[in-house]
């Protein structure tokens, strides 16, 4: 006998229609193990934990839930999800739909999301800076850069900036070091110029449906417009996305992160690190790449193919490595009292006795200085993105200006 | 026809004469000089005695005297000035940017069918003609308006001018309103002043103030470790009281305080006008900005072009280091 | 209670402000726009009170220019009754005179208990809009406010004038009234897209024309400029740890610090 589960909960409805991966199932698969919330890095600062939240959730509470700080403290770390046993879909659909149901429902999101979303709709980036200036971090390069927007030309790489890379003071070294190392490797690239806008990730996990649904469209649009072979990304969010939600929506493109693209060129990336780092390093798996899509050994080839280094593994990696605290939630979680895990991660990257933190993630670079400032931990470890030391091996960095 | 005089409308705040009414005499001398006129300073209120003194760079002090013109509230106060304007026909009338005259200016003009100038910056005078450089578009742009009209409205922006230290004859004339006045349909019904157990920020020696550049609530507190190793206090401008992250007693601005510290130390800070006015006077002013064309950077005597996050904890160790 | 707010389209200070070939007006050709701050905050007290008072009705009347269509659907999403355009095709935006007399023309027609605009909008050079509606639509008139609160009978709004020193001066205001709006009880309130597309296939934008209103400027710009490039700062090189030994320096130089 089939459950009318509508009549039962109407609120299931809702929960039960979540477009789920293939493999993945809705919340009526829960067996309230508590994995999810034993995993949950905050877990102890939530008034509904995620187990807690599915129960209420599905038990007709959900408005209770909805309504609840704890809504908008999941940063999208996914350890729930990679460990839960009935294979639940949870930080990639039932929190973003979740979230989605509450703001149509008038609830309003923290502060720093809501800006980041109308930045994001004004302005095609989460910084809220002038779309003009997305290729400013270009200015005076030393290598060729091919801007699509301006000519097009058919290219073997499409590499989408994003808008880390593209407007953030930190990134801006990284960005124009990798396109030196695109450029030392022959291959023939473009970027799409000022007609960038989001990828559109964290917009979907923070439940804007409407905002993502129209950056996919843009960009589904723009991409048409160009021949290419692969699109490549400094930005693991961006990547996650196109690989595993844009197909849902028909817009399917050979994507990789930069960490595999390069990987898959190893003779050629070696051929070029001629110079050795003497570094003890350790490398921090980003949720995205690592955890979302099980990458974990392309990083970590890169990082040994430069002479000199060494790598040590933290106590959490791979699978198990703690995120970094993501992005826009700062605030909100310290106001309910939860840990910034970016100072726990840069001390457990200091218990490996290593010299670097590699990342190869564009949020991270200014997240782990900040945190290494804040626990004291600056001058003990420096927080490099694996182009960066690439490019030191390869004497692509930043030349002094004379 | 109308006369060369130039007639200021000076206000009152919690007791003193508010600086603007003193910009404005020194910027209604320089203008009178030009035309061949008069100034004269006029306050409405329920007992201007006290200020007549302060108004003497005036050469006619008017005090219109009236219990109905104690709190601010726009009938009688319009119902006054629109009265006088018709008497004295002055070339031009200078307003203060502030709360009463954002409402009167306008309202004024718009009943009388004259010219209303916002942001006034300068004034020069040639030919008949007034030229008046106005400022707006958030001080990136500023027009030069020629008006031959009379009389035409000004509203001055705090700091434009500076107060002068010439006197006029200063003719002190104290009379009750010329028209008969109601309190009308908007009433004054009293003034909520802030809590005193704040710190009083217009009393500091050192401020560090913050603006939007501070991007969360957060990051306050990197402000708030440099104002304390420097013995002073956190200030801030408009958006970041309206977003709750500090009381409406550290605001500095045209809407908040004004502040003549030491030393001020913007940070974030775009130094837009409604700011800049509450703290352009202070001793020394370091700015911090990442946009090197930030207006904050015409005010301030250091400057530097940088991400408040990072100088901001850096400057704090050194003077602790210091 | 019905209530009618003024939303204005201003050119995006992100981009520099460009001045027209001719140097005696700005160049919008290729500016973006946005709603105005102060308006956005005056439908956003609007829209309060709407909430909190229970039976009301709020119009939104703007101006054919810039992004508008945008603003209203967002507004219409945010809970708007009825969203009105007034049709304009001109490469200028009308000074507030002339905007006042036709945002006037369609707002007298709403019959309206409430009408909140923004105190001001940054591309206002000659008088401000929120006043000379007033006048128009002979309505008593409070600006610089920061809150209102209507009474129980909708007979008064109480409201709060912004004066220096963090000081506030309640008023009481006789309704009809129009307020000019500096500040919301709140922020203005995100509306998720999705709603705003959704508003775009259920709202319907009214257009409404008014009478060509007289431009009688007798102000004239004879030239636009930017503030003069000489900047006052001294500013300070190097790299942050030396930007700040510099500054450590000259505090002490200046006797703040010992």
């Amino acid at each position: 006998m089939a459950v009318d589960h509508a009549r039962v909960n109407p609120e299931l409805e809702f929960l039960t229609q979540l477009d789920v991966a293939p493999g993945r199932k809705t919340v009526l698969n829960c067996m309230q193990c508590g994995m999810c919330s034993g995993s949950c890095p905050l877990a102890n600062a939530m008034e509904y934990p995620p187990r807690q939240m599915i129960l209420h959730a599905r038990s007709g509470y959900l408005d209770d839930v909805l309504k609840s700080p704890s809504l908008w403290m999941c940063i999208g770390c996914y350890t729930c999800s990679y460990r839960c046993p009935r294979a639940v879909e949870l930080a990639d659909g039932l929190w973003p739909a979740m979230r989605d149901k509450a703001m149509q429902n008038g609830v309003q999101p923290p502060t720093e999301v809501r800006d980041a979303f109308q930045n994001v709709f004004k302005y095609g980036n989460a910084l809220g800076q002038s779309p003009r200036k997305r290729m400013g971090w270009a200015e005076q390069l030393d290598v060729p850069v091919r801007d699509l927007s301006k000519e097009r030309a058919p290219v073997e790489v499409l590499w989408l900036v994003c808008d880390y890379p593209a407007y953030h003071p930190r990134n801006r070294v990284v960005t124009r070091a990798f396109a030196r190392i695109l450029t030392a490797l022959g291959i023939r690239w473009g970027v799409l110029g000022n007609k960038e806008r989001a990828i559109g990730d964290c917009e979907q996990i923070f439940g804007e449906e409407g905002l993502f649904e129209s950056l996919v469209e843009y960009n589904r649009e723009l991409f048409g417009k160009h021949q290419f072979e692969k699109i490549v990304l400094l930005d693991p969010h961006s990547y996650r996305s196109m690989e595993r939600f844009y197909p849902r929506f028909g817009a399917k493109y050979p994507v990789e992160h930069y960490t595999t693209f390069l990987a898959h060129r190893m003779d050629q990336v070696k051929a070029l690190l001629t110079r050795p780092v003497e570094a003890t390093v350790t490398y921090h798996d980003n949720c995205c790449v690592g955890r979302r899509c099980e990458c974990y050994d392309p990083p970590r080839a890169l990082l040994e193919a430069i002479p000199g280094v060494k790598l040590v593994e933290m106590a959490h990696n791979r699978g198990d490595a703690l995120c970094c605290g993501g992005m826009w939630l700062d605030a909100h979680i310290a106001a309910h009292g939860g840990d910034r895990l970016s100072d726990r991660r840069i001390r457990e990257a200091a218990d490996t006795q290593a010299g670097v933190l590699a990342v190869s993630c564009p949020f991270e670079l200014s997240r782990f200085e900040d945190s290494a400032k804040v626990v004291g931990l600056e001058g003990r470890i420096k927080v490099r993105d694996i182009v960066e030391l690439l490019a030191e091996s390869m004497d692509l960095g930043e030349k002094e200006t004379p | 026809m109308s006369s060369q005089d130039i007639l200021v409308v000076a206000e009152t705040n919690r007791g003193q004469l508010a600086d603007t009414s003193l910009e404005m005499l020194g910027a209604a001398r320089q203008i009178a000089a030009g035309t061949g006129g008069k100034v004269i300073a006029v306050l409405l209120g329920a007992d201007g005695s006290a200020y007549a003194e302060g108004l003497s760079a005036a050469d006619r002090i008017l005090l219109i005297n009236d219990p109905l013109l104690a709190g601010f509230s726009p009938r009688p106060y319009v119902a006054v000035l629109e009265s006088l304007l018709k008497t004295e026909s002055p070339r031009a009338v200078l307003i203060g940017s502030t709360s009463i005259g954002l409402d009167v200016g306008p309202l004024l003009g718009g009943k009388l069918d004259v010219p209303v100038i916002n942001g006034c910056q300068s004034v020069s005078v040639g030919g008949g003609v007034l030229t008046v450089t106005a400022s707006f578009f958030g001080g990136k742009l500023l027009a030069d308006v020629a008006i031959t009209a009379a009389p035409v409205i000004l509203l001055v922006a705090p700091g434009a001018f500076r107060p002068t230290e010439q006197k006029g004859a200063a003719q002190v004339e104290t009379k009750g309103s010329p028209v008969p006045l109601d309190a009308g349909p908007a009433v004054f019904e009293e003034m909520i002043l802030p809590d005193t157990t704040d710190v009083d920020i217009t009393q500091q020696d050192v401020l560090v103030a913050v603006g939007r550049g501070i991007q969360q609530q957060d990051n306050v507190e990197v402000a708030e470790a440099l104002a304390a190793s420097l013995g002073g206090a956190l200030a801030a401008s408009r958006p970041i009281v309206d977003q709750g992250w500090l009381p409406m007693t550290r605001q500095v601005g045209k809407s908040g305080m004004t502040v003549k510290p030491k030393c001020l130390i913007a940070l974030g800070i775009s130094g837009a006008p409604e700011h800049v006015e509450g703290m352009k006077d202070s001793g020394l002013i370091i700015a911090v900005n990442t946009d090197p064309n930030a207006p904050i950077f015409d005010v301030a005597h250091y400057g530097v072009v940088a991400d408040l996050l990072e100088v901001a904890p850096a400057l704090t160790d050194a003077i602790k280091a210091g | 209670m019905k209530i009618a707010v003024v939303v204005r389209q201003v050119p995006d200070l992100i981009e520099p402000v460009e001045i027209a070939d001719s140097g005696k007006a700005v160049d919008l050709e290729g500016a973006a726009f946005r709603a105005n701050e102060a308006d956005d905050l005056a439908l956003e007290q609007a829209i309060l009170i709407k909430e909190k008072f229970g039976p009301s009705a709020v119009t939104v009347v703007a101006l054919d220019f810039g992004d508008i269509d945008n603003t209203l659907y967002a507004a219409a999403a945010k809970g708007a009754d009825r969203i009105i355009k007034i049709p304009y095709d001109q490469a200028q935006p009308p000074a507030p005179k002339q905007a006042a007399a036709m945002y006037a023309e369609v707002i007298r027609s709403l019959g309206a208990d409430l009408v909140l605009v923004g105190t001001y909008a940054h591309d206002e050079l000659e008088s401000t809009l929120a006043p000379l509606v007033a006048l128009k639509l002979d309505l008593p008139f409070v600006g610089v406010v920061r809150g209102v609160r209507p009474s129980a009978d909708g007979s008064i709004a109480t409201v709060f004038k912004e004066f220096p020193g963090a000081a506030v001066a309640k008023m009481n205001v006789k309704l009809p009234a129009l307020l000019g709006i500096l500040s919301a009880d709140e922020p203005p309130r995100y509306v998720p897209v999705s709603r705003i597309r959704s508003a775009m296939k259920t709202a319907k934008i009214e257009e409404q024309e008014v009478g060509a209103a007289a431009l009688t400027s007798v102000a004239t710009i004879q030239r636009l400029h930017h503030p003069a490039v000489g900047q006052r700062a001294e500013i300070l090189q190097g790299s942050v740890d030396q930007v700040a030994a510099k500054i450590v320096s000259i505090l002490r130089e200046k006797g703040v610090l010992k």
